[in-house]
């Protein structure tokens, strides 16, 4: 594919694909220039996510795959109910697309903050997440999204990748290293701390694995599996509330499967102080060198 | 554009009676929002065999919709659907019976219903995704969206409303079941939507006001739409809780009923007195 940027990327799909449309709640940072180019196939409604995400309902109704963009914040919590209702019941194929979530909403404060999107469209059945870590990620997921029969909620990530990444395949998580003292399960924004993390600790001689889930759902369950009979700590990381994240659904999968190796949640327990991005990370404590020294940590208690 | 044949008057009256006792039978049957049912089966009634533009006469690709967004007047919408042919009448008897699709609110499973409905003020946004596509392929169809008038309480119509006329949808047309009622009080005391035809107008949208109760001035109230490029339209029709059943006639206590035998047939042999109408079908 020739498409290098999110807005390339979604250009092409809809130049390959007539029947995708793109919506937004005048948020256009992502899709600035796709006004011009896809003409009455971009349909911008203004600041009305409930309207916004009942309109996608209507178009997919009539065929289309409306790939709909608002802040994740706004789109996941002031337009739940439509979603849930209009899009969830009846499986429509519509495509959310959440702007700055977790992290990424840096200095515009909690009302902003979606650190609870994960947990809720969690709660929609049939919704599928896909959580990319980088902007490769998300470019090379786009058209998986749009191709699936199903509603798909993409916690949005543009930031530059630091590294090539492996084949993304939705339900099956890129594993980086190989390594058996301990596993860092992660998705979107904070796999690159996690990369940082995983060699920071091969310098100590820790040598662990790092899961990049890339899709909550549908999960790895198999990766998750492995980690669990494969080492002796699993630490999840994420930009996200302790609560319906990743932590829960490995909590969950360890219950009903009888696993009892010891899980190390690293996650939000509330709103974080609005800051540049680097600042607010470290606040969190969960840049690469933090995460590593709670990991040496918890490996000696 | 051409228009569908009207039927006469009288076939109207006689069909939406017809649907007033498919729906007391309904409320029989397990209980019903009887009254806001009955006060917009003469809306569905005219609509059904007068206005839409349905499937299987011919004008399939250009056929029109109806969103039932006042989800709990399901019945009056059924009873339409089962006497227009969408799927027998004896699946009405099935009421509330599991698995059969048929309870207190629209479900995509029965035939003729476009989209489930129930949590309030969300179907206007459904249509106007409809609307937009129906515009993007060139096609004549028109939307129609029922609302009750105390889901105007919901901001999501109010916001669509502003959406309906920025995007110019001039095909959409939205009808408000104006029985003046919210669940247990009248609008005008709980939140009082008056001037509403103001707002409306307020809004960008041509309104048509009528009785919709009254055949002839629902044929005038629906005659020639679209009619101005790019504007909304909406009709708000005057109508009554429990229309038809005198005892039940806006009272705040029969928005819901679950009757007994004795009591529907009760009810039903009031429909029978309703002046210019038949129990004949």
């Amino acid at each position: 594919m020739s498409a290098h940027s999110y807005e390339e990327a979604l250009e092409h799909v809809a130049r390959g694909r007539p029947e995708v449309m793109v919506l937004t709640a005048e948020n256009r940072l992502a899709i600035r220039g796709l006004a011009e180019k896809l003409g009455p196939r971009f349909v911008d409604v203004g600041i009305c996510e409930q309207t916004l995400v009942g309109t996608a309902a209507g178009l997919a109704l009539r065929g289309r795959i409306p790939v709909v963009h608002a802040i994740a914040a706004f789109l996941t919590m002031r337009a739940f109910e439509f979603i849930r209702t209009d899009v969830g019941i009846a499986g429509l194929p519509v495509k959310l697309v959440g702007g700055v979530p977790g992290f990424l909403s840096e200095e515009n404060g909690p009302t902003h903050q979606a650190i609870e999107d994960v947990a809720l469209m969690r709660l929609v059945p049939g919704m599928e997440i896909f959580c990319p870590a980088d902007e490769e990620e998300l470019v090379a997921g786009l058209p998986l999204a749009i191709a699936s029969p199903s509603p798909v909620y993409i916690r949005y990530n543009s930031r530059p990748a630091t590294r090539q990444s492996r084949e993304l395949v939705f339900g099956k998580a890129e594993v980086v290293g190989g390594g058996r003292d301990f596993a860092l399960l992660s998705y979107g924004l904070m796999v690159r701390e996690g990369l940082v993390a995983l060699a920071e600790l091969e310098a100590r001689g820790i040598f662990g694995r790092l899961v990049n889930l890339r899709t909550l759902a549908p999960i790895d369950s198999q990766a998750i599996e492995r980690a669990a009979r494969e080492t002796p700590l699993v630490v999840t990381l994420e930009d996200h509330l302790l609560t319906g994240g990743l932590f829960s659904i490995v909590s969950e999968h360890w219950a009903r499967n009888g696993l009892s190796t010891p899980i190390c949640p690293l996650a939000l327990s509330g709103w974080f102080p609005p800051a540049t991005l680097p600042d607010v990370v470290r606040h969190a404590g969960f840049t690469g060198v933090q995460i590593a020294n709670r990991v040496a940590h918890e490996l000696t208690r | 554009m051409d228009s569908i044949s009207l039927f006469p008057v009288r076939v109207r009256e006689q069909f939406a009676l017809r649907a007033r006792e498919e729906v007391i039978r309904m409320a029989s049957r397990g209980g019903c929002f009887v009254g806001a049912a009955l006060s917009c089966v003469d809306l569905l009634a005219h609509l059904y065999l007068s206005v839409l533009r349905l499937e299987g006469q011919g004008a399939s690709p250009d056929r029109d919709y109806l969103f039932f967004s006042k989800g709990h007047g399901v019945p009056a919408l059924y009873a339409v659907l089962a006497g227009r042919g969408f799927f027998p009448r004896e699946r009405l008897g099935m009421h509330l019976t599991l698995g059969e699709g048929i309870y207190w609110h629209p479900s995509r499973a029965v035939p003729g219903v476009e989209f489930h409905s129930g949590s309030l003020g969300h179907l206007l946004a459904v249509a106007i995704g409809v609307a937009i596509d129906i515009r993007l392929r060139g096609g004549a169809n028109r939307v129609f969206v029922i609302l009750g008038d105390g889901e105007l309480d919901e901001g999501s119509i109010w916001e669509g409303l502003l959406v309906a006329r920025a995007q110019r949808l001039g095909h959409l047309i939205v009808v408000v079941d104006r029985n003046a009622m919210q669940a247990n009080l009248p609008t005008e005391e709980l939140v009082p939507l008056e001037p509403l035809v103001a707002k409306f107008q307020a809004f960008g949208c041509v309104v048509r006001e009528t009785d919709g109760h009254d055949f002839g001035a629902l044929e005038t109230a629906f005659a020639d739409l679209p009619c101005q490029e790019g504007r909304p339209v909406v009709v708000v029709a005057r109508t009554v809780r429990g229309k038809g059943v005198p005892s039940m006639e806006g009272r705040a206590d029969r928005w819901f009923a679950r009757l007994s035998e004795r009591e529907a047939t009760q009810v039903l042999a009031e429909l029978d007195v309703v002046p210019g109408s038949s129990a004949e079908t």
